[in-house]
């Protein structure tokens, strides 16, 4: 079933997670929570797809899993908070999941920070931005 | 008779938590922050609460998703730290208040707030990080915690007018318990941030000092912010302004700043520290200092 459109899919650049979301990225999340436990990051990173096959996700997500393609795992159900563990499972911050998924380096992302942050101006709506 | 003395907005940024762990609150990128948060350490210090209700959003450690609860209290005499895939913050477990957490319960469900009991969790960065920000780093935490976690982690979270009016319940539900308790409530998380897509690190300073001003001028009017604006005007994760309103919702009218500080950035967040005292417990403090 096609997604339902919702308001805030006018805000560009955020992938809101809501109800439909949750339902297509349950498995994907309860893969990501089981990353929780010491024991369960040495055998995810010992060998993936054996890993990941333990658990009733769609192949698209687990490869995006492999490749650490953050923005298709939001697309596809991810939630941050819960892909956030697998930035961490790779021994990377929040921060280098939040750059990766901008596409700026690390360098520049943290630039940005230092310099007071992404300004709203011009990142309000999809519409205003000819996104729509 | 148990009374809320005073509120706390704090941000609950983890890489905050990491600087501490990791010895480096003294470099260029951090002391700003940490010098800013000795007024709310000293405040805190001097009045050395018994309790503190902590408002705060669980990042899928003690929920995964089998269950979303959308108000849920902890009534549990202990919680240890979660491991939240570094391996568990260096903190001491935070120990509860389960007669408390227990009254408190049934208070605000019988004023119609279906509040979901958790007796067995972990706590994890949101609740730890305000902890460290206000205690520092003793080898057991000198106040008993009650955990008041709200889900902003699956759209929607509740209402701004929501989480307001369960801080006035909280409030009620407070002052008819009979121990002789003095009760400091926390709202975190926030203040503007968003940690993913290609909008990430998006910091909105305007809107978050809007947001601190109206605490004590206008909290009515912050209640009425709708969903989509925290998102579109501070970022996908600003939704977690709303536990601040239940702190507010806590204080009651006439409540007062007394402290506020303002940083950008901890890693991608904008973070706000204030510290609103009751009117009361403002007035009875502004009589000690003059005697």
């Amino acid at each position: 079933m096609d997604r339902k459109p919702q308001p805030y899919d006018d805000i560009p650049g955020t992938t809101v997670f809501d109800a439909q979301r949750a339902r297509k990225g349950y498995h994907l999340n309860q893969f990501l929570y089981s990353l929780m436990s010491a024991a369960n990051r040495k055998e995810f990173l010992a060998g993936e797809h054996a890993y990941l096959a333990k658990f009733p996700m769609l192949e698209e997500q687990r490869q995006a899993v492999m490749k650490r393609d953050w923005n298709t795992l939001l697309e596809l159900g991810g939630v941050s908070y819960a892909l956030a563990k697998l930035a961490f499972t790779d021994e990377h911050s929040y921060q280098y999941m939040a750059a990766e998924m901008t596409g700026m380096t690390q360098k520049e992302y943290m630039d940005m920070m230092i310099g007071g942050g992404r300004s709203v101006e011009g990142w309000r709506s999809k519409k205003e931005r000819g996104e729509a | 008779m148990a009374r809320i003395i005073a509120g706390i907005g704090t941000s609950h940024t983890p890489a905050i938590g990491a600087a501490v762990d990791n010895g480096k609150t003294a470099e260029p990128y951090w002391a700003p922050l940490f010098k800013g948060y000795e007024p709310a350490k000293k405040w805190m210090a001097d009045v050395k609460p018994d309790v503190v209700i902590m408002v705060y959003n669980d990042h899928v450690n003690a929920f995964d998703f089998k269950i979303i609860p959308t108000f849920a209290i902890g009534c549990a005499d202990e919680y240890p730290i979660a491991d939240e895939g570094w391996g568990p913050r260096p903190v001491p477990p935070v120990k509860g208040h389960p007669e408390m957490a227990s009254h408190l319960v049934q208070s605000l469900v019988l004023d119609e707030f279906d509040i979901t009991i958790v007796n067995e969790m972990q706590v994890d960065h949101g609740l730890t990080v305000p902890l460290t920000l206000l205690f520092g780093s003793p080898a057991a935490w000198p106040v008993r915690v009650i955990p008041l976690a709200v889900n902003v982690v699956q759209y929607p979270a509740p209402t701004g007018n929501r989480c307001y009016n369960l801080g006035k319940a909280i409030k009620k539900a407070v002052e008819s318990w009979d121990e002789d308790v003095n009760v400091v409530i926390f709202g975190t998380g926030g203040m503007s941030h968003q940690i993913q897509g290609k909008r990430a690190g998006l910091i909105n300073k305007d809107f978050d000092t809007r947001f601190l001003d109206g605490l004590t001028k206008d909290p009515v009017a912050l209640t009425k912010i709708a969903p989509i604006e925290y998102l579109r005007e501070a970022g996908n994760e600003a939704i977690e302004l709303v536990m601040w309103l239940v702190m507010r919702g806590a204080l009651g009218d006439g409540a007062e700043e007394i402290y506020r500080f303002y940083h950008v950035p901890a890693s991608s967040t904008g973070v706000g520290n204030i510290i609103i005292e009751t009117k009361d417990f403002h007035a009875q403090r502004a009589k000690k200092s003059a005697a």
